[in-house]
């Protein structure tokens, strides 16, 4: 019995994205002109899949206590790749797609390399990378354009038994395959002390320099797949910076949204992917209340402020001052 | 261990220190903090790796270049400062390296058994192995320490002041385990300030003293006496300097606090410290008097009760206020290098920084005047460093400890409030604490004291309390404070048949 | 050596050393492509394109010492453009108020900063990008989603093209000045004691009765003040404001302020060294443009250098 209260405590703020982000698309759906069709729920899943695919990126060196501001340029360095190398026939898109992802893992691991073996902060760090896999992009698709294998494109982006968005379907099995196995392995879990605290980690014996690396690697997967997911939506590619730009800070915040600790060492992908659908669907919002798509941007800020302004709420539980300076 | 010596910057931990541990045995180390029983265990632990010297386990020479090497060889250490993961669970935690496996992730099931195994072995069955460690008192986390210690299956278990968070009666409990363990054959190495514990564990007892050992003896062989003359190397008596006799003072006291409380941690307390007189806080550790400290200084939030300064109400909300001329506090605080320095910053930056109020002339600093200031405060402590520039880090810890007082002795504060300020300080540097702290009583402040030493209690102050449990138990005065008087008040056991204290 | 000469040396240390020696590698490398770039008059130029960046960087640099992060930069550099040139179509009164009105903004949105991180506590790389967000988005509203169409006061222009005396460009002395007035902030200040002290421990500041909360708030507020400034003569540069002009200085700033040695983890940094850091990612920039490297390489070699100049600095020590 006092077990569910432990699974309760601990899961609380990927609970509470999930709740929030289910009242908000509650809202959403019902609201919307064309009512709650599958052809809504599918348009929403596609971009919200994009933004969750980052975000989970963005979670995994989030909680060893890093940042990695170079998602972006990773998502967009895969979509160009993508656009050039999954084409073709059906075994040469395969091989295409296996390309795309060795490069995301090859872009985490970079990261990974000069952080833990350079000893270099992972802010700088990715802000550094970022600008190399962007100017990789550039060379790759200095103008937009290219195209995409397109069965495969049409099948992650389309419809399963007509009803549930592919996208989701797709994203929920990246979950049950690469993140749901990574957090119960010793690695994730070393991930978590890692960022929690490092001292005690090491002290303890857990494999930190390993947590760390694999963090970054799997960082640099998720990304490229969004990259890839991406080319599916487009059926191009594009070097863009703003995209790049913008993606790397939308994942921090869905991150935060998600109830992942900035501090690391608590929080989960699952809440991460939440936290973008929600960041996604308050933009939708406004189109379904028909604001003036102007104030838009605007509306988007000030959710994004009050979020992260209720995580000031815990203040109020804090007796001894000292325990919010490390 | 042999011939192993370490030095950190200037500074030699350990010369030629050498240890011997037989298996089925336990076996205590006594020392000064400082005097290098923190620096050999790291070094035995993997932590940290000896500059020479050799260690050899079963006759075969052994070098650990990482704690979980050493745990690999069966050499187990609880530190001080917890090896836990606090956002993790406790099962988490005991397990954390090696976990069992099944098809390569985590099994949680057999996890939990471990777990509940090692909580019992340990006596702690009221913890809840899904618990996360952060929501765990300090008392309990202990217990999961020692949990994760046994569950490893060590050789040779070593306790650094590993029960200085326990209530008596988990110290009681972890006994009986320890010396369950011994007859199992375990080596154990038991470091602890505390006379009556190493009184009732150990076999054997080793002294150390900057930074090698100077004696080794069969338990019970040697008065705490001669003990305590084996640490600090010179006769008891001449640590302290001399008690003025109480004098007669008129008006309302210095500082006066009413029906303090805080959380659950702090009951009820009332007390009051006269210019001139040092208070001391005593009892056994965690019963409140960090948290005493704090609340006084406006670190805490919720504080009930009412405090006096020289007669007028205050309500600090903020170190800030404490410091401002209305009320006049000082705190030394806890820990000197995470609390009382930023390290990396010069002495004389570290020196004028509770103080900037007084070197500035609106918003400028005025440098001339600083260093004039800083030289008056190096000369005053005898802070021995090459320069004022010299960063804060390099200096020795009994100097920057100095440091830290000379900061607040520089914004001249009238009320000095001191947590254990001798923690880890050499003898030498001690001793000056103690004639500087009476010096100032003399010129009018009124000094409280925390501290887990009972030699300075009875030594340095004019007036102890002693707390337990957040309330203060028992109030000695001059003779009173006595070493019996301390421990079973401390103990919450009534005194013996030589008269009572004075309870407030 | 003396007291004053060894912190003197100890000042002007290794990062700082690097990052000028790197300037004149670039300058050097540059002028065997062509020795144009060792003339004064591009020099002068750099110098007067690196002053926008400049005084950016200054606030950028403020915070960082306090451990803290500035994300708001490309917002709040729009609104110190655009409040400033639409300050500049009210009329003469705005036209004279122009230049404050667009800092003012600036100061308050750094103070929403500063207030979520001192005194809520909410982690600056959040707070600033949720206020970066709010910016930008009321600059959308503001303009109706079009371009801006006002344009920038004469004092604007003044500043930012114009050249006073000797030739040297208004920028370079605004540069200056305010460099000026930051070292001065930063070393001779109480408040600039309090940040390095902030930065380096905040628990021990705030042990030792420092009103960190205050520190916190001011820094940002400082922060958004330069930004907005810096918006205002971008604004004065190109005689109108843009959504996205603030856009590509937010990592520019950051690296200048790391390359100049500065910390990312607080306490750490000097005034000096981030000058040295804006010089070269504007020359850096500048050269890679010149001689015609197109973007992709830009962007890759910028990343490589960052890269390789940080492991050249001396990593985080292994006793962490």
């Amino acid at each position: 019995m006092s077990d569910w209260r432990y699974v309760f405590g601990q899961n609380r703020a990927t609970l509470l994205a999930f709740i929030f982000f289910v009242v908000m698309f509650a809202i959403y759906a019902s609201n919307h002109p064309a009512g709650f069709s599958a052809n809504v729920v599918q348009t929403a899943a596609n971009k919200g899949v994009l933004l969750a695919l980052v975000a989970m990126a963005q979670t995994f060196v989030v909680i060893t206590a890093g940042i990695d501001l170079s998602v972006g340029g990773v998502f967009v360095l895969t979509n160009c790749l993508a656009s050039w190398i999954v084409i073709g026939t059906a075994p040469a898109a395969a091989l295409g797609v296996a390309g795309v992802l060795l490069t995301g893992l090859a872009c985490g691991a970079l990261n990974g390399l000069i952080v833990i073996v350079g000893r270099l902060q992972p802010i700088v760090t990715t802000i550094a990378t970022a600008a190399i896999f962007y100017g990789l992009a550039l060379i790759l698709r200095p103008t937009p354009g290219g195209d995409v294998y397109g069965p495969l494109a049409d099948a992650f982006t389309g419809r399963v038994f007509a009803v549930l968005p592919a996208s989701l379907m797709s994203l929920g099995a990246v979950v049950v395959v690469v993140w749901i196995p990574y957090a119960r392995s010793e690695v994730g879990r070393a991930a978590y002390a890692v960022g929690s605290s490092e001292q005690a980690a090491y002290m303890s014996g857990a494999p930190v320099a390993r947590a760390k690396f694999v963090a970054y690697v799997l960082s640099g997967l998720a990304a490229s797949l969004g990259g890839l997911f991406l080319t599916f939506v487009t059926y191009s590619g594009e070097a863009s910076a703003a995209t790049g730009g913008s993606y790397t800070l939308y994942s921090i915040a869905a991150v935060v949204l998600g109830g992942v600790s900035l501090y690391g060492g608590s929080g989960s992908a699952i809440g991460a992917i939440f936290g973008a659908l929600m960041f996604r669907t308050i933009g939708d919002l406004l189109f379904v209340f028909n604001l003036d798509p102007l104030w838009q941007p605007l509306f988007q800020g000030l959710v994004l402020l009050a979020a992260v302004s209720l995580g000031a709420a815990r203040l109020f539980q804090v007796r001894n001052r000292l325990e919010l300076m490390p | 261990m042999e011939g192993v010596s370490k030095r950190y910057g200037g500074v030699r931990a350990l010369e030629n220190a050498s240890l011997a541990i037989g298996a089925g045995r336990i076996h205590a180390i006594l020392g000064e903090n400082g005097a290098g029983k923190s620096t050999l265990i790291k070094i035995l632990s993997g932590v940290v790796r000896p500059d020479a010297g050799h260690i050899a386990l079963d006759d075969a020479e052994v070098a650990f270049d990482s704690p979980a090497a050493a745990i690999r060889a069966g050499i187990v250490c609880i530190f001080q400062e917890l090896s836990l993961v606090p956002d993790l669970s406790v099962a988490d935690n005991i397990a954390i390296s090696n976990p069992p496996l099944r098809f390569g992730l985590i099994d949680r099931q057999a996890q939990r058994r471990i777990a509940e195994a090692a909580l019992e072995r340990a006596g702690a069955t009221d913890i809840h192995p899904m618990a996360l460690i952060k929501d765990l008192p300090l008392s309990r986390r202990q217990m999961v320490e020692i949990a994760k210690a046994l569950a490893r299956k060590p050789r040779i278990l070593i306790l650094d002041e590993a029960t200085s968070a326990l209530t008596a009666a988990d110290v009681a409990k972890v006994f009986v385990v320890l010396k369950r363990l011994r007859e199992e054959g375990l080596a154990l190495l038991y470091i602890s300030h505390r006379m009556h514990e190493i009184a009732e564990l150990a076999d054997e007892c080793t002294v150390f003293r900057n930074g090698s050992n100077v004696a080794t003896y069969r338990a019970g062989t040697k008065s705490d006496g001669e003990v305590v003359e084996m640490m600090i190397g010179r006769e008891l008596s001449h640590v302290f300097p001399q008690k003025p006799p109480p004098r007669e003072e008129t008006g309302p006291p210095l500082l006066e606090v009413t029906r303090l409380g805080w959380s659950d941690r702090l009951r009820d307390i009332s007390f009051h410290a006269r210019a001139g007189e040092i208070v001391g806080l005593g009892g056994l550790d965690g019963q409140g008097q960090r948290e005493l400290l704090l609340a006084l200084f406006g670190v805490l939030r919720g504080v009930s009760g009412e405090i006096r300064v020289a007669g007028r109400a205050v309500s600090p909300s903020s170190p800030h206020a404490a410091k401002s001329l209305g009320v006049g506090m000082a705190l030394i605080p806890e820990d000197r290098k995470t609390e009382g320095l930023m390290l990396p910053m010069s002495v004389s930056e570290n020196l004028s920084f509770a103080a900037l109020e007084r070197v500035t002339r609106g918003g400028v600093i005025d440098r001339a005047h600083e260093a004039k200031l800083v030289a008056k405060m190096i000369e005053l402590l005898a802070i021995r460093t090459a320069s004022p520039d010299v960063q804060a880090g390099a200096l020795s810890g009994g100097n920057q400890q100095k440091v830290v007082i000379a900061k607040w002795l520089m914004a001249e504060p009238r009320i000095i409030l001191l947590n254990d300020p001798t923690r880890g300080i050499d003898v030498a540097t001690k001793q000056e604490i103690y004639q500087l702290l009476r010096r100032l009583a003399d010129s009018g402040a009124a000094i409280v004291f925390y501290t887990t030493d009972y030699a300075e209690l009875i030594g340095c102050c004019d007036r102890a309390l002693v707390l337990y449990d957040g309330a203060i138990r028992r109030e000695l005065v001059g003779d009173e404070i006595t070493e019996r008087a301390l421990i079973s008040s401390a103990l919450n056991i009534g005194d013996g048949p030589n008269g009572e204290g004075r309870r407030p | 050596m003396t007291g004053r000469a060894a912190s003197l040396a100890a000042r002007i240390d290794r990062p700082v050393a690097v990052a000028f020696g790197c300037v004149i590698a670039v300058l050097l490398v540059g002028s065997l492509y062509s020795r144009s770039f060792l003339s004064p008059e591009y020099l002068l130029q750099q110098l007067k394109v690196a002053s926008f960046l400049g005084v950016i960087a200054t606030g950028t640099l403020i915070v960082l010492l306090l451990g803290q992060i500035d994300l708001s930069v490309p917002g709040v550099v729009a609104v110190g453009g655009m409040m400033s040139t639409a300050a500049s179509g009210w009329g003469p009164v705005g036209q004279s108020l122009a230049i404050p009105f667009g800092v003012g903004c600036g100061i308050a949105l750094g103070l929403v900063n500063g207030y979520g991180v001192a005194y809520l506590r909410i982690p600056s790389m959040i707070m600033t990008l949720a206020v970066n967000a709010v910016a930008q988005g009321l600059m959308v509203v503001h303009t109706g989603g079009f371009s801006p169409q006002d344009s920038s006061s004469p004092a604007m222009r003044a500043l930012a093209t114009g050249d006073f005396f000797a030739g040297l460009p208004n920028a370079l002395i605004v540069w200056g000045l305010i460099g000026a007035a930051a070292v001065f902030l930063l070393n001779r200040t109480a408040f600039g004691r309090a940040v390095y002290g902030v930065g380096n421990r905040e628990r021990a500041a705030y042990l030792s009765g420092v009103a960190t909360q205050r520190i916190v708030l001011t820094a940002f507020a400082l922060a958004g003040g330069l930004s907005a400034f810096g918006g205002v003569l971008l604004a004065g540069y190109a005689s109108k404001a843009a959504q996205a002009m603030g856009d590509a200085y937010l990592l520019p700033a950051i690296a200048s302020v790391v390359l100049g040695g500065a910390s990312i983890l607080g306490g750490r940094g000097s005034y000096l060294g981030t000058v040295a850091g804006v010089i070269l990612i504007t020359l850096l920039q500048s050269i890679l443009s010149v001689i015609q490297m197109p973007d992709a390489g830009r962007q890759v070699i910028y990343g490589v250098v960052i890269i390789a100049m940080l492991l050249l600095y001396g990593r985080e020590s292994r006793s962490q």
